[in-house]
Formats: C-alpha cells, sequence, structure tokens
C-alpha cells in the first residue's frame, strides 16, 4: 500500500523549552516548600554530616501528587526471580541496598515523601537568602588588601622577553595585506606587541570563628548534634561574607583547651563545668593572634548552662570584655530537658547573662530541639537582627 | 542546546534511513500493519520532555516539570535512559534519542514500528483520537490563555485538583440511564445501591416506570468522576469546565495504553527480535544487539517487566497456535484478558514468578503456586492498577455535597493518600465530600469539609 512510506526529521529544537519551563516552575515550589520547612531541614543530620558530599535530598511533603490509592503495604505484589526462586526466600530487607529497590517494590502505605535533590550550595542559597551579618561595627579599619598582578594588557612598547607573539603576527599580516603584500613579509617595528600586566589592589576580608563548647559530661550526644549542626551553618553562612575564616574550637569543661574538629564533636570530658575558662582561652587567642582592628571575630558559646555558682560572676565580667573585641559574641544554651518537669534547674547561665549584659553585640538563645538551630542562626544573623543593630552603632 | 559531540552527522543519518527502509520491508513482509512513520531525531531534553509529558505538546503544570526533572537528572547522571518515544497517532510520529548509536536506532525503528501497528490494529484503540497531538495543543493553549486571564495560581490549583482524580475515568460509560425506578430508591433502603443492582431484577416483571413524573433527583453511581463532576458539580465556571473535561478526553485518550502495557510492549519486543534476526549484522552488531535486548527484557525482583512477560507470552502463543494466533491476539485481547487466557502454569514456572509481601522489616516470597500468581497479576493490573471510586449522590443528605465510595474488592485504600485527595475533591465540588471505604473489615467514611477531613465509622 502507498501510504506505508516514512520520513525521518531532524527539527531545530531548541525552541521547545516547555520541559525547562515547568520544571522552573516545581524547582519554585521546590523553594517555596523548603522555605517553609527550613527549620526541619537544616538539622537534618544527614545533611550536616555531608560535608563532602554535594549532593543532598531534602525530603518535601507538599509536592506528593496525592491520588486515591491502594494500601499494597498489606497486599502480596508478583515478582520475578532468577529462575531458582523458592517460597520463603527473602528478596530484600529494610535498609540493605536491596531494600533501596524496596521503596518502589512498597507502594507502601503513608508518606513517600518526594525527594528534591540539590547541592548543599542551593540550599544554602535558600537559607542564607534570610540571614544577614549583624553590621555591628563598620569595620574599624579598611580590611586588609592584597596585591595581585594580572596579565591582560597589551602594549606597544615593553620588556623584549614579553612579546605577545601571536598578537605581533597579526598586526604584520594586517599591515602587509593592507599594503597589498603578501601576508609574510617581514616585520616592522610598529607590529611589535608586548604583554604587560596591571596591578590591583583587592580588598581580602577576614574572620574569625572562636567555637567554644562545654564538653563536661553533662552534655550527651544529642548536645553535641545541636552544636554540630549550629556551627555547620554557622560556618558556612560566615564563608559567604569572608574571604578568609579562621575556625579555632576551643572545648572546656572546668579547663579549656584548643581542640581539632573531630575532638570537639566527639571527646566527652567529665567534671564540672567552669566557663570562665574558655572565654579566658578566647581572649588570649585573640590577644595574641587577631588584633580586632583587622579581624570581624565572631565567638560562640554552646553549653547547657549548668556552670558552676562560684564562676558566674567572673563569667560575666569576661563575656562583658569579649562583647568588646568582638563582632558577635553570641551565646546558645541547649536546654533538652526544656518542658520536662523532673529536671529541676536552679539557674541558668543564659538567665544570668540575660539579666548581666545588656549589649547590641551580645545575644544569646536556648535551643531546645533541634529545630531549633534555625532558630538560634535566625537570632544571631536574623535580618531583624541586623536592622536593629545598624539603628543602634 | 548544543548538540553533545556524539550526536548523528548527515552520513549517520543517511545510514539510517537505509537501515528504516530494510526494516519497514521486513515489517511489511511478516504482515505487520501500521500508519505512515514520521521518525524525528532530537536531543535528550526534547525527548524527556516529551517523556515527561507523554505527548509532544500538553498542558503546563509543574508536576510535569517534577517528572521531567527526575527523568532528566537520572540520564544526566547516567542511571537511567528512554531510547524511543512513539505516539498514538496517524501519521504516527516517533522520537528518537540523537545519542543512539546506528544499531539502538535500528532496533528501535523495529520496536516502534510494532507499538504502531498495536496502535492501529488492537480493537481497544479503535476510538482514540489519532489527531490527538493537535487536540492537545490547543488544549495547552487554552489553558495558558486561562492563566492570563484569572490568573496562574487560580487555574495551577484547579490544575492540582483534576489532576489528583483524573484516573478515575469510565472508558465503556453507560450508554442509556439506568431505570429511572432504581435512581429513585430511598437512600436507606436495606440493600446498598450497586452498579449491577438493576441484574438482579432482570427475572422479574419490569418496574412500572412512572414516565411522567420529574427527572430523577439523584444521577445513578458511575465510576466516571469527571463526568459526573461536568454534569453535577454545583459551580464550576467555564475554563474550568473546559479543564475538567480536557483533561477528561487526554486521560480516554491514554486509557488503552494503560490496560495493554505488557501486550504492547511485549509485541514490540517479540516484533524487534524477529526483524533484527532478519538484518545483516556483523558480529560486534549482533552482540550489541543482544546485550540491549537483554536489558529491555531484564527480569526485576519487585516488579513484573512488561516487555519480558508480554515477549515471552507471545512466543509461547506462537510456539502453541502458530503465527496467525498472535495477529488475532493483538487485535482482541487487552492485559487482563491476555493474562487470564494465556499466562500457563509452565511459563510462570519458566519465568520464575512468585508472589511476595513486606513480613516486618523482610520483603518475602509468599507463594509460587501458579494459579495464585495470575490472580496476583490481575489484581495488580485490574482497572490499571487504580481503585474503583464511585459517585453515588451529588446531592448527599439534600445539601448538594459529594458522596463517593470506594468498589471495596479486597485491597484497602492507603489512608494516607485519601485524606489529602479529599481536599483536592472539596476544592472541584465546593461544598463537603463524603467517601466510603473499608478498612478492618469495618466501613468507613471520610467527610472533607475542605479545612479538615474526619473519618467516622458508617452507622
Amino acid at each position: 500500500m502507498a501510504g506505508h512510506h516514512f520520513s525521518i526529521a531532524r527539527e531545530d529544537w531548541s525552541l521547545h523549552r516547555q520541559g525547562q519551563m515547568d520544571q522552573d516552575r516545581h524547582l519554585e515550589k521546590v523553594r517555596e516548600a523548603i522555605k517553609n520547612n527550613l527549620a526541619d531541614i537544616i538539622s537534618d543530620d544527614s545533611i550536616v554530616a555531608s560535608d563532602g558530599r554535594r549532593l543532598v535530598k531534602v525530603p518535601i511533603r507538599s509536592l506528593n501528587e496525592y491520588r486515591f490509592r491502594f494500601n499494597w503495604d498489606k497486599q502480596e505484589r508478583v515478582g520475578q526471580g532468577p529462575g531458582n526462586s523458592q517460597e520463603g526466600q527473602v528478596i530484600a530487607r529494610d535498609g540493605s541496598p536491596a531494600g533501596g529497590a524496596g521503596k518502589g517494590a512498597g507502594d507502601a502505605a503513608g508518606e513517600d515523601l518526594y525527594e528534591a535533590i540539590m547541592t548543599v550550595d542551593e540550599l544554602e542559597e535558600i537559607l542564607f537568602d534570610d540571614l544577614a551579618l549583624p553590621n555591628l561595627d563598620p569595620k574599624r579599619q579598611p580590611d586588609i588588601n592584597t596585591r595581585q598582578y594580572r596579565w591582560d594588557d597589551v602594549r606597544k612598547h615593553g620588556l623584549q622577553s614579553n612579546i605577545d607573539k601571536k598578537r605581533t603576527l597579526l598586526e604584520a599580516v594586517k599591515r602587509n595585506r593592507l599594503a597589498g603584500r603578501p601576508p609574510l613579509h617581514g616585520f616592522s617595528r610598529q607590529d611589535l606587541r608586548f604583554k604587560t600586566w596591571e596591578e590591583r589592589y583587592e580588598p581580602q576580608t577576614s574572620a574569625v570563628i572562636l567555637a567554644m563548647m562545654d564538653t563536661s559530661g553533662s552534655m550527651g550526644e544529642f548536645e553535641k548534634q545541636i552544636a554540630r549542626g549550629f556551627f555547620f551553618w554557622t560556618v558556612r553562612f560566615l564563608r559567604t561574607n569572608y574571604d578568609n575564616l579562621f575556625i579555632h574550637f576551643l572545648a572546656h569543661s572546668t579547663e579549656a583547651k584548643e581542640v581539632t574538629e573531630e575532638e570537639f564533636f566527639t571527646k566527652v570530658e567529665s567534671g564540672g563545668t567552669r566557663c570562665s575558662s574558655v572565654y579566658e582561652l578566647a581572649l588570649q587567642l585573640i590577644a595574641e593572634k587577631y588584633p580586632p582592628s583587622l579581624y570581624n571575630i565572631y565567638a560562640f558559646h554552646l553549653s547547657d548552662g549548668d556552670n558552676l555558682v562560684t564562676d558566674n560572676q567572673r563569667s560575666v565580667e569576661l563575656v562583658r570584655q569579649l562583647v568588646e573585641v568582638c563582632n558577635l559574641f553570641g551565646y546558645g544554651e541547649i536546654d533538652a530537658a526544656a518542658g520536662n518537669p523532673i529536671y529541676y534547674r536552679s539557674s541558668t547561665l543564659s538567665a544570668l547573662y540575660q539579666r548581666e549584659i545588656h549589649h547590641p553585640r551580645f545575644q544569646s538563645v536556648v535551643i531546645k530541639d533541634r529545630s531549633e538551630v534555625y532558630k538560634a542562626l535566625r537570632t544571631f544573623f536574623g535580618p531583624q537582627n541586623a536592622q536593629a543593630e545598624k539603628g543602634v552603632s | 542546546m548544543t548538540e553533545p559531540a556524539s550526536a548523528m552527522d548527515p552520513r549517520e543519518t543517511a545510514a539510517l534511513e537505509e537501515a528504516i527502509e530494510q526494516i519497514v520491508a521486513k515489517a511489511k513482509e511478516f504482515g505487520l500493519d501500521f500508519f505512515p512513520m514520521r521518525y524525528e531525531i532530537c536531543p535528550a531534553d526534547v525527548i524527556y520532555t516529551f517523556g515527561a509529558y507523554a505527548m509532544p505538546t500538553r498542558f503546563s503544570h509543574w508536576s510535569f516539570g517534577k517528572l521531567y526533572h527526575q527523568m532528566k537528572t537520572q540520564y544526566d547522571y547516567g542511571l537511567s535512559k528512554i531510547y524511543e518515544l512513539v505516539i498514538n497517532s496517524d501519521p504516527c510520529y516517533a522520537f528518537l534519542l540523537d545519542t543512539n548509536t546506528l544499531l539502538q536506532n535500528k532496533m528501535i525503528a523495529a520496536h516502534v514500528l510494532a507499538h504502531c501497528d498495536f496502535f492501529k490494529n488492537n480493537y481497544r484503540f479503535r476510538h482514540t483520537n489519532r489527531q490527538m497531538v493537535a487536540t492537545m495543543a490547543a488544549f495547552a493553549n487554552r489553558v495558558r490563555q486561562y492563566e492570563q486571564d484569572v490568573g496562574r495560581d487560580r487555574v495551577e490549583r484547579f490544575l492540582d485538583a483534576v489532576l489528583a482524580i483524573h484516573e478515575h475515568v469510565d472508558p465503556f460509560p453507560n450508554p442509556k440511564p439506568a431505570p429511572a425506578a432504581n435512581l429513585l430508591r430511598p437512600r436507606h433502603s436495606p440493600e446498598p445501591i450497586s452498579p449491577y443492582a438493576d441484574l438482579w431484577s432482570l427475572d422479574g416483571p419490569v418496574p412500572e416506570t412512572p414516565q411522567a413524573e420529574e427527572p430523577p433527583r439523584r444521577p445513578g453511581p458511575t465510576r466516571d468522576l469527571l463526568l459526573f463532576i461536568l454534569d453535577h458539580a454545583p459551580d464550576l465556571t467555564d475554563w474550568q469546565r473546559d479543564i475538567v473535561s480536557s483533561v477528561r478526553g487526554e486521560m480516554l485518550y491514554f486509557r488503552p495504553q494503560m490496560e495493554t502495557k505488557i501486550m504492547n510492549e511485549g509485541w514490540a519486543s517479540f516484533w524487534h527480535a524477529r526483524i533484527m534476526r532478519e538484518l545483516d549484522l556483523t558480529p560486534e552488531e549482533s552482540v550489541e544487539f543482544a546485550r540491549m535486548h537483554a536489558a529491555v527484557l531484564a527480569p526485576n525482583r519487585f516488579h513484573l517487566n512488561p516487555y519480558h512477560l508480554g515477549f515471552h507470552i507471545f512466543e509461547d502463543i506462537e510456539r502453541r497456535y502458530g503465527r496467525e494466533k498472535i495477529f488475532e491476539v493483538r487485535e482482541t485481547e487487552t492485559d487482563v484478558s491476555l493474562i487470564r487466557n494465556y499466562l500457563t502454569e509452565e511459563l510462570c514456572e519458566k519465568l520464575d514468578l512468585y508472589l511476595y509481601s513486606r513480613q516486618g522489616s523482610e520483603w518475602r516470597i509468599t507463594g509460587k503456586g501458579w494459579e495464585q500468581v495470575r490472580d496476583g497479576i490481575l489484581r495488580q493490573i485490574n482497572n490499571c492498577g487504580i481503585p474503583y471510586i464511585y459517585a453515588e449522590d451529588s446531592d448527599y443528605q439534600r445539601r448538594g455535597e459529594l458522596y463517593l465510595r470506594h468498589g471495596y474488592e479486597g485491597v484497602e485504600l492507603d489512608p494516607f493518600y485519601v485524606e489529602r485527595t479529599l481536599p483536592h475533591v472539596h476544592h472541584i465540588w465546593q461544598r463537603p465530600v463524603h467517601l466510603e471505604t473499608v478498612e478492618d473489615g469495618v466501613t468507613v467514611i471520610y467527610t472533607c469539609t475542605g479545612p479538615e477531613t474526619r473519618r467516622s465509622v458508617k452507622q
């Protein structure tokens, strides 16, 4: 039959953008959903632990396409084996790599969350959109400048060793052809081109984070996780604002010492708590290495607030000193027992500091659970905070 | 977008053209009967767009964007790849990926020819709109216009709602309304009204139908929710009616494809294997083809692979009844009847099919009996795996409320999803919506009043 012809075509598909457009709308909705759930998302351990991994999965509830569907969890499904499967044989377990397939297998009842896959950078962008640097004290001195050389200019005179052969050749060809000669017909002095450099001064900004944490016995796994989440995002946020970031991890119980990051988040010591010890260490570091006139200094102290009573007065004095040299001193009290009447907390540092210290560069916050890490970030770097401080300075 | 380095150059296109000519000739020799073919070679992002929308042009919605994003990401990371897409239309459009090798494209060209033969000849496709590409493009334009008229957010919200129930159409609506007497039966009648209730009265005397009476208040139960909404939803505006009606039309168009997934893929795989066998392939090409064919037909522990199952059933039918029989089967069956009529004990064993279920934290094989397995497959593909939801009353309790009933057949609904789907129905109906279903042997009713959804045991 004559109708059975065929054709092959290859059109210009560059205008076909519907997929991208609807994808943009979808991503817009993802961003909205993430924005509405930032508190939960950023406290997710898997993201904090993903430091090296670039892609993170963000579970999003609101983008499921709901419909009437069966609860297959209660039902048998049909699968297929390699040829020798036996009744009673286990084909997958939860959590095993094969269990990944189980997700598809399940169509299990309840939530199967849509997981947006994004880079930590993209997530950051959404999160940091909301945060701002507390502009406490417009920097006292111009930030350190570094001199840089850039080979991005060409001139007619210069050092013979810096001759730009390609450009010189082009000039010669141009001149010869204009005169009606063959392209390669000798060079003249006016053809010569030299590479040359420009000097530039680029402002470089530096900041120091003094991460202080109570590692006494009362700081358990939960507290450590919160601290890790908090410092993870704080460091990333400050990094978007400063070219150079120096971080010091200072751990203390009754005595303070500088430790590695790993020790900081894993080590547990016993004994009581003397906060003044770590403040002294911080002040000492600043005095030795980081003149406040050159560095933006951010000091954060996370504790469960259970300080030796005899140390309280000394601590308050030292915090007052620290506030004078820091852009921000943030005190975070991790209070896992909040609302739990079994734990009676007589007095806490946060109450004490709030009573005693009134300074625009001092902020304190109580963190009761993971989702409040976001609240803490907003307390320290929230836009209102930045605004209010501007008014003060 | 910039063409990938491996994209076909004109010489390769010419080679492909030659190969397709051969393939088409072979297919005709075998007796395949297809529409004129339009092969389009396009880049990955275009193929994936078409794959996500299931059509070259379709209305805009973020859910397509979500699917596109997922598919494209998987492709970019090399996790999965679609090689082709074929549209049920006359002429038939087949889209090939421009990074396919020549051999891949040969196999795909043969594969899609068989799809096209299936579209043209299977009885379920007889009444599908062969100009659907244009129909959908026109609807896409109208949606764009509505977005301008009433705002994108309102249109999107309404589409969200319609898409939540768009699977619920009835490809075989009852041509004439059920007898009025049934419809007028009081709601509190002892037997529930079922779609088949009228069968019981067939033996008895024909009930007197009072002709003079005014048209029935309560329309009969139907599982075409979208049609029911078109006919009875109280406050739909014109643009909303158009959306409901067009989305329904699209679903009815796709429905035969959903009902014949195993057949269609099995048929196409059967023929690409037969046709490729007839071509002069170099040894390298033969190996590459064998590898591709095996990948497409790879069985899966958790899902039925329709390519694999369908391929083997067609081979088995040919072996037992001869070639002519498979042409008859491709014309007269759908997946449900194919499994019922042609899945044998030997096949079940040969394909190592089994039933499995979740037990605690494990998935365990729970049965290998072939009848058990066959019934398991049927349960899964019955109504394309979509629960039957009947619209029973548009004026429930005389308050204009919508009453839906799940046609429970032993598998429960996912309650989490019920609670989140009903608000979508409410958005369309604009008044309270009820859904009756069975959970743990108890008849329960979910009631959505908009802001909240309650669950209660039916009295």
